[in-house]
């Protein structure tokens, strides 16, 4: 058995995952942050992303946006404003959604509010990105 | 004397409006026990951010001029409060007792001038007709279950109004729910924030500058307990309704007893009566 640590995903509303897992790859603002056993202690700010954690050698995915992680001893700590597991993604409404913002950002004919139309579009790739993944 | 049929059509309608509070108290008691397990559900998320908070918190710890503004205490002149009640009636005084506290809290800060959020319609009922200082209100957050959106939208409006300076304070009045027969009615200061107390020290690398994760950290926290606030009054409002129509029920099948002991002693007294006529009329023939 490999070496685990406690990887814990809550958002506001309820505690999407608490379970061991080996290996974790998190989106973190600067960029993907793979985080592994004994991995020092560390706090940032969660961007917007597939998180993808491996337990047993199968390795599953959800999308966040926006929050923070934090690694401790033994255990990490995701605090996200949004997560859902593959299972639970509606990937026909993120086709929509993902759509949608594309739309919005190629258009120059209405001013729009370009930083959240980027990010309604980065979270569409996210939840895209983890529904493919876990078809595999 | 009231007639026979008088006293059982009385205790038809006792028994009809009990059946109906059986019923309430039933549904009281479902919703209650949503509401409980969505603030059970909240309580992980609730914990890491405070731990997270107060040890971020310390590090950053700073000179008072580089406080971030919602650490900053001005004095409190212009306050804001907000009131959070039910949307409904009908359980008990829970309403009434929201917005007792709240007017007390108005006449304690007379001196200052207080404005008034209301979430809830009961409480935006009363205070729409008694009140004239109202910055905004939000009447069906309760009706369903309790959507964290909502939390965050009235939270944004909040936050920008004390940053903005135009109050000096923001305070909630609601009920926290403790258990199915208590919960605790209080007025507490969310704005400018308490830091939650740290606990384990821990040594961070950090991603981003402390001060930077304070900043991005601190309105999360405020609207974390906009959200709790809403879904401990929800569970609360369940409660104090279950318990009302409980009592309701219970004061219901008093009064069918008393009623029934009632019609039995009218109709015994009409049989005595009647046998009475009936002897003294055979008397009258001998």
């Amino acid at each position: 058995m490999a070496a685990t640590f406690q990887l814990e995903v809550a958002t506001p509303e309820r505690l999407v995952l608490r379970q061991p897992v080996s290996e974790a790859q998190i989106p973190a603002a600067n960029g993907y942050l793979g985080v592994l056993p004994e991995h020092s202690p560390l706090l940032g700010e969660l961007g917007i992303g597939e998180l993808s954690y491996t337990t047993d050698g199968t390795t599953k995915a959800m999308s966040v946006a926006g929050g923070f992680v934090e690694v401790l001893p033994g255990h990490v700590r995701v605090l996200a404003d949004r997560a859902e597991n593959a299972d639970e993604i509606d990937v026909e409404r993120a086709e929509k959604a993902l759509a949608r913002a594309e739309g919005r950002l190629y258009q120059t004919a209405v001013p729009v509010d370009f930083a959240r139309a980027l990010n309604a579009m980065r979270r569409a790739q996210a939840r895209l990105a983890a529904a493919r993944r876990s078809a595999e | 004397m009231p007639s026979l049929i008088d006293i059982r059509r009385r205790i038809r309608s006792v028994k009809n409006t009990q059946q109906i509070t059986k019923a309430m108290k039933m549904v009281s008691a479902a919703k209650l026990r949503r509401a409980q397990d969505r603030v059970i559900a909240a309580r992980p998320y609730a914990a890491m951010l405070e731990r997270m908070l107060a040890n971020v918190a310390r590090t950053a710890g700073g000179a008072e001029e580089t406080l971030p503004p919602l650490l900053k205490r001005r004095p409190e002149k212009k306050i804001l409060l907000m009131v959070v009640t039910a949307d409904r009636g009908l359980a008990g005084a829970f309403n009434a007792n929201v917005i007792k506290l709240a007017q007390r809290f108005i006449e304690e800060h007379a001196a200052g001038e207080v404005t008034l959020e209301l979430m809830g319609r009961r409480g935006r009922d009363y205070f729409k007709r008694n009140y004239s200082n109202i910055a905004g209100e939000h009447t069906t957050l309760f009706l369903r279950t309790v959507e964290h959106q909502a939390a965050l939208g009235i939270a944004r409006t909040v936050i920008d109004g004390f940053c903005a300076e135009r109050y000096d304070a923001v305070y909630v009045v609601a009920n926290y729910f403790r258990s199915v027969v208590a919960s605790d009615l209080v007025a507490r200061r969310i704005l400018p924030i308490d830091l939650p107390q740290a606990g384990a020290e821990s040594e961070y690398i950090f991603e981003q500058p402390a001060g930077q994760l304070l900043d991005a950290l601190l309105p999360r926290y405020v609207e974390l307990q906009v959200y709790r606030t809403m879904l401990e009054s929800s569970a609360a409002e369940h409660a104090a309704r279950m318990t009302a129509m409980d009592a309701a029920s219970t004061n219901a099948a008093d009064m069918i007893d008393k009623l029934t002991l009632n019609m039995n002693r009218v109709r015994q007294a009409s049989i005595t009566r009647e046998i009475i006529e009936i002897v003294s009329g055979a008397a009258a023939l001998e």
